[in-house]
């Protein structure tokens, strides 16, 4: 086999990261290079470096170690019986590609993965390697995200842990059933054990000891996990439910959702139909709804058919069609609460209408410039000069916002 | 009429010097002409416009920070603005909670527009290496990076603070139309704007265009997500941006070969593996994953 070069591998090693969709840089703690030993810096919020035409956004450099890889996940393009090719890369070359884009501005930082080589504890170790170069020996303060192995030895991920902003092991499927069925080689309950640990580090590493010294910081920007979507037969309120629990035991920062996407050389294992692009952007819409309108699971997806969001409206749209008895809400006097839950008032607009209600009643032109989406909200709120008089209550008020009905191709 | 010209960095600064000034001497808006141009040491040298107990000006909290932020936008208007609120607010103080009201929603979409650009340059800007053929590493230990951008608002000023945290351990410049700012041996200075410099070429740029195509997932194409975040506008200065038309011309195409290609032998290797594995790992009941070696296929 001809020997890769370091833009070979890359290509390769790149390639096979893709299906990771974290990319996220912010949370992390604030730091800088401005004394001149070292580079980098991390501000709190991330940034977008670039935009590939799937609409993604790349903020780190996310690559493999290496895309060879034991275990046999039938989702995966790197699993052990795939065809794709192979390549590894050294610690040395990670931790000179990422320094040299981070130099010339293309990223915030790190994103590292890898297949599982020899072991999980090898494989661990030398990722925990990589992250100590960067920080040790070149004096990197950009954002380091690493993959932990849920089998390795708990204390590379508690070093992992001291070096990185932000860790993620894969939860893969939304069930334990879906994770036996597709990924032979992981346990769901292996897999939960690692985020509990993780959590527990989080939050030893809060806590002041009786001195009063910290203990060290710890992954400070939290734990990530991603879910493949329409890989097995769970229905968007399964995921939801499996999301919750995620979110409240492990305190995680981000559930990632995956559209199920064909990959090269995929497995007879799997579904050669893709789940709509938009299946995943409506769960995305839903946990946002979990996390900062205070919607729970049940809620978004009880009027689901087949416990599937609806794809041609948003999921508050929906929830908001199927609870008209709460609407229309007077914007001059509802609660906090009760403006969330308003189609078109994001938690900005409902920030601003409580700070400009306290000065005068709002009328129809003030929700306009305070950018509230009034084309949603209009039919469910009254204001100083607008009543929806009989339009909350019209039973063609969906089809005023879905999609027109399209006739099927023919072929 | 008063004639102020603010200099071309420190913009903010002798802006607030001079609107307090002003405010203090009861200048009224309408009898203010304002303009960017060379520097001036002191504004009203000749002639000082307060005599005798100046009057005191405050004005509430965030018009400051809201005008720290607009007054970096290409609105020609924009000092006229900020001293127009700030003359309003002497007598109408609660003024600036009033979000609706058509001068302050002004300067919030002015400063938002400004925040973007600003949040687009640290983005966007890409350095180049320069001079890396001076071998004589101890006389200047420090590589030396540098950069063209074309903001549409003047932020870089207010931007250069983020690079310099940033790139500490380097020497860097940013060119613009309007300004440059150099970062050399950990001192942040600014000079007047440059024509586009001829950087030269560096070979990480290929790498990562090697990382930006390869990245791109060809079965999910989104172009309006992406340009809505990177405007075609930034293209010219992106060396990656290029690549992307043949990108998505090719995307399609190698989707459907995904698709349309039967699952393939496992390679040989994988059997070995899979044993190995299957000692320490064996399928559970419910498992899909069928174990099936190069002979079972051909059975």
């Amino acid at each position: 086999m001809a020997v890769k070069n370091l833009e070979q591998k890359l290509a390769i090693l790149s390639d096979a990261a893709k299906y990771d969709a974290s990319c996220a840089s912010s949370g992390g703690q604030k730091r800088n290079s401005r004394d001149g030993t070292g580079i980098g810096s991390v501000t709190g919020s991330g940034i977008c470096h670039a935009y590939t035409p799937d609409g993604r956004c790349i903020s780190l450099l996310k690559i493999l170690m290496t895309n060879f890889c034991i275990y046999d996940c039938a989702y995966c393009v790197n699993r052990v019986s795939s065809n794709v090719e192979r390549a590894r890369f050294t610690p040395e070359e990670v931790v000179s590609l990422t320094l040299e884009f981070y130099r010339r501005n293309y990223i915030e930082g790190l994103f590292l993965s890898s297949g599982i080589i020899r072991s999980p504890d090898d494989t661990m170790g030398d990722m925990v390697r990589i992250a100590q170069m960067l920080r040790h020996d070149h004096g990197f303060r950009g954002y380091i995200h690493l993959k932990t192995i849920p089998d390795a030895d708990p204390t590379l991920v508690e070093q992992a842990g001291r070096f990185a902003d932000r860790l993620s092991i894969n939860v893969e499927l939304p069930t334990d059933a879906g994770v036996t069925a597709y990924a032979p080689e992981k346990s769901p309950q292996q897999i939960r054990r690692s985020m509990a640990d993780v959590r527990n580090l989080r939050d030893a590493g809060k806590d002041k000891s009786h001195t009063g010294r910290r203990a060290p910081r710890f992954a400070p920007a939290g734990q990530s996990t991603q879910m493949i979507v329409g890989a097995d037969g769970a229905n968007d309120a399964v995921i939801l439910q499996s999301s919750t629990r995620l979110y409240s035991n492990f305190k995680l920062r981000r559930v990632y959702y995956s559209a199920f996407s064909p990959i090269p050389d995929s497995s007879v294992a799997l579904p050669l139909i893709r789940p709509p692009l938009m299946r995943e952007h409506r769960l995305y819409q839903a946990d946002w709804l979990m996390r900062f309108y205070g919607f729970d699971a049940h809620e978004i997806t009880q009027s689901a058919r087949g416990g599937n969001l609806d794809l041609e409206i948003d999921p508050k749209l929906a929830w908001a069609l199927q609870n008209r008895h709460i609407f229309p809400v007077d914007v001059n006097r509802a609660s906090r609460e009760i403006l969330l839950r308003v189609p078109g008032f994001g938690t900005r607009s409902v920030q601003r209408i409580l700070a400009t209600r306290k000065h005068h009643a709002l009328r129809y032109g003030d929700l306009q410039k305070i950018g509230a989406n009034l084309k949603n909200a209009r039919p469910f709120i009254v204001t100083l000069d607008w009543s929806p008089r009989g339009l909350t209550d019209d039973a063609d008020l969906r089809a005023r916002f879905a999609p027109a009905p399209q006739q099927l191709s023919l072929f | 009429m008063v004639t102020v010209v603010l200099p071309t960095v420190g913009t903010f600064t002798a802006w607030r010097k001079a609107a307090r000034e002003l405010a203090q001497a009861n200048v009224p808006p309408q009898s203010v002409l304002w303009s960017r141009g060379e520097d001036t040491v002191d504004l009203f040298a000749d002639t000082p416009l307060v005599t005798g107990s100046a009057r005191q000006i405050s004005v509430p909290k965030g018009f400051l920070e809201l005008a720290q932020r607009a007054i970096w936008h290409a609105d020609p208007e924009r000092f006229a603005r900020l001293y127009g609120v700030l003359w309003a607010l002497q007598s109408n103080p609660v003024l600036m909670r009033d979000r609706t009201h058509p001068m302050i929603a002004r300067l919030y979409m002015m400063a938002k527009e400004v925040n973007r650009d600003q949040h687009k340059m640290k983005a966007f800007v890409r350095f180049r290496e320069i001079d890396t053929t001076t071998t004589d590493t101890a006389a200047s230990p420090r590589r030396r990076f540098a950069a063209w951008f074309e903001p549409s608002h003047f932020t870089l000023e207010p931007g250069a603070q983020f690079f310099a945290n940033r790139f500490g351990d380097m020497d860097w410049a940013i060119f613009t139309p309007d300004l440059s700012a150099h970062f050399t041996q950990g001192r942040l200075r600014f000079e007047p704007g440059a024509a586009r410099p001829e950087l030269p070429a560096d070979a990480t740029e290929d790498l990562w265009r090697t990382y930006f195509r390869s990245i791109f997932n060809p079965a999910r194409v989104k172009v309006r997500a992406m340009q809505s975040e990177m405007p075609k506008k930034y293209w010219k200065n992106l060396p990656e941006a290029d690549l992307i038309p043949d990108m998505l011309a090719k995307a399609q195409e190698r989707a459907n070969a995904m698709v349309a290609s039967a699952p393939s032998l496992p390679p040989v290797r994988a059997q070995k593996l899979r044993d190995r594995v299957r000692a320490t790992y064996p399928l559970r009941p419910g498992s899909k994953i069928q174990d099936r070696t190069q002979d079972d296929l051909f059975e």
